[in-house]
């Protein structure tokens, strides 16, 4: 190169001089700096005070609450409230898997065949969060009524008992999961399955695999990331999600979350709902750090 | 499907055999269960639109399930229930504000964490990793960690504090949708509107905003869905001043004015419109 040529350039110039100094080496932070700040002081200050709230004792009398650096507040939560915890992680497996079997076939379909129309296909999976969650959930709670058009019907046809009810029970908590918490697993699994080159299918069939040996060994495997991922996106929400239940469930399948939201706004015990939220982060971490050790915490933005 | 051409044989190759069974599967079996399966993710909306114009008997005008005829009365008194329409009003303003500032925000974060190494950016792994807690961490355990901090330093809630959360929820989302499209990003167009005079400012608004101006309309599109939908962050932050979700989900207890199914009717018809709209925009 003739440097001679390049510094009679003006641009060159301008450009030596946007290229080198102070500026230069703080624009990362400098842009980096607004939402730094805010998830600073609004996520990760937050969920420390959260930590430092269930070391304090609450009286239950005045709702005031003092710093005594007891730890025995969690183990005293935890065993007042374990069947609500073991409720949630079923009732949010059950509801995962279902989802995950539901979802499967349809991200499948879309990624091999969908053509020309995947995007509409796609945007048909999104369709419900088109609608209001707690809209979604109340609507439910009208289609799943004793004297919904549903259940009227099946006791018309006498397909179901006089006193048959869904409303109420862990299917109907169950259900609504399922249906809410869809798409988050149908979208991950779709980029997983999508990803998939065709020609590794075609070999697996040209080395003579039958369907069963090519799904289980080919296409199963290939879309583990996705499944991950859409365990995370689904299972964790479902576990800490208190609507469905209050929706559509009873008084015999209490989530945590209904007890985290009561203690919070109900009976003003910030320790005892700061230790059972301390607990449900402890749970969901702990999924959160597998993930991150099996896929790595960016494969996240692949799959939202 | 496949690149190299087949030599001639007579037998079919495992692979063709195969292939016509894929096919089969393909052509009837999966499509007509994909379709079932939309239905059933349409269904619940079908029956709120149409319950949207069941006419109602009674002195209460709640919603029940009894069809009782059509009527647009509830389109024609939409704003009847004064409770409800200044929730819906207050729902579109935060998020009006939330997605402004949580767009802004995002996107200088996306632009430093795929333009900086890090090397040149101590802590982008640590950022990184808040980005991704924020968006797997339970939505219940950050709202009522929100509420300890408002508590705990005093602050009033209402709709300060909501939009201080919303963008709090908001930020990680836009700048993951927006590193998506930078990406792609040619970095020689910005270096030759520096090397024609242009100085950094000139540079970004001219240059750098405009191509990855779609990113970042996705990433507010995605910022205004998650808050205008949000409801378990706005029941802890939201002190007296109810939006949309937690109005509706407190007339729960009492019974849904129809005029709920109309605003659910009228914000699924303006997302489902962006959503066709953004396909069609896509493809050209």
């Amino acid at each position: 190169m003739d440097e001679s040529v390049l510094t009679d350039h003006p641009g060159s110039v301008e450009k030596q001089r946007h290229s080198s100094g102070w500026g230069k080496k703080l624009a990362p932070y400098l842009l980096s700096l607004p939402a730094g700040v805010w998830l600073l002081l609004l996520f990760i200050v937050p969920l420390c005070i959260l930590l430092i709230q269930s070391l304090e004792t609450c009286s239950p009398a005045t709702g005031q609450c003092v710093m005594t650096w007891s730890w025995g507040e969690l183990p005293r939560q935890v065993n007042l409230y374990h069947q609500q915890f073991i409720t949630s992680l079923i009732f949010a497996a059950i509801a995962t898997v279902i989802d995950l079997v539901i979802s499967f076939p349809i991200a499948y379909w879309i990624a091999f065949y969908g053509g020309r129309r995947k995007n509409f296909f796609l945007i048909m999976l999104l369709v419900p969060f088109f609608v209001s969650f707690i809209i979604r959930t109340i609507v439910w709670e009208f289609i799943l009524s004793n004297n919904g058009f549903i259940l009227t019907f099946l006791r018309h046809q006498h397909l179901v008992p006089a006193g048959f009810h869904v409303l109420g029970t862990s299917y109907a908590v169950i259900a609504g999961l399922a249906y809410n918490y869809l798409p988050f697993t149908a979208l991950p699994l779709y980029v997983a399955i999508e990803r998939i080159d065709r020609r590794v299918l075609d070999a697996a069939y040209d080395l003579y695999a039958n369907r069963r040996e090519a799904f289980l060994r080919v296409i199963l495997p290939l879309s583990m990331p996705g499944i991950f991922a859409a365990f995370l996106l689904t299972f964790i929400p479902a576990f800490g999600d208190y609507v469905n239940q209050e929706i559509l469930g009873g008084t015999g399948n209490t989530m945590i979350g209904t007890v985290i939201q009561n203690s919070f706004l109900v009976n003003f015990d910030y320790a005892g709902g700061a230790s059972l939220s301390v607990v449900l982060l402890a749970v969901a971490l702990v999924g959160i750090w597998l993930y991150a050790r099996l896929l790595g915490t960016s494969t996240i933005n692949e799959y939202l | 499907m496949s690149i190299e051409t087949t030599p001639d044989v007579v037998a079919k190759t495992p692979r063709e055999r195969s292939f016509g069974r894929r096919r089969k599967i393909g052509r009837f079996a999966l499509p007509t269960y994909s379709w079932l399966v939309i239905a059933y993710l349409v269904f619940p909306i079908a029956i709120m639109i149409v319950y949207s114009f069941n006419r109602i008997i009674g002195g209460l005008q709640l919603v029940s399930f009894s069809w009782n005829g059509f009527t647009t009365l509830w389109y024609q008194q939409w704003s009847n229930v004064p409770g409800l329409t200044a929730a819906f009003w207050l729902s579109i303003r935060l998020a009006l504000v939330s997605t402004v500032i949580a767009t802004v925000l995002g996107t200088f974060l996306a632009i430093a964490l795929v333009r900086y190494r890090s090397n040149k950016f101590r802590g982008k792994v640590a950022v990184e990793q808040i980005l991704f807690l924020n968006i797997a961490a339970p939505e219940i355990v950050m709202g009522a960690s929100l509420l300890g901090l408002f508590v705990t330093l005093n602050i009033g809630r209402g709709f300060v504090t909501l939009v201080l959360a919303h963008v709090m929820f908001s930020i990680a989302y836009v700048t993951v949708t927006v590193r998506a499209r930078l990406a792609g990003f040619d970095r020689s167009l910005e270096e030759a509107a520096y090397d024609l005079g242009a100085n950094p400012l000139a540079t970004f608004r001219l240059v750098t905003l405009p191509l990855i101006m779609p990113g970042v309309l996705a990433g507010a599109l995605m910022a205004f869905a998650l808050s205008i939908d949000d409801f378990v962050t706005s029941n802890f932050v939201s002190g007296s001043s109810d939006p949309f979700p937690v109005w509706v989900y407190g007339a729960t207890r009492v019974g849904i004015p129809p005029q709920v199914f109309v605003f659910g009717t009228f914000i699924f018809m303006v997302g489902i419109g962006f959503a066709f709209m953004s396909i069609v925009l896509s493809r050209k």
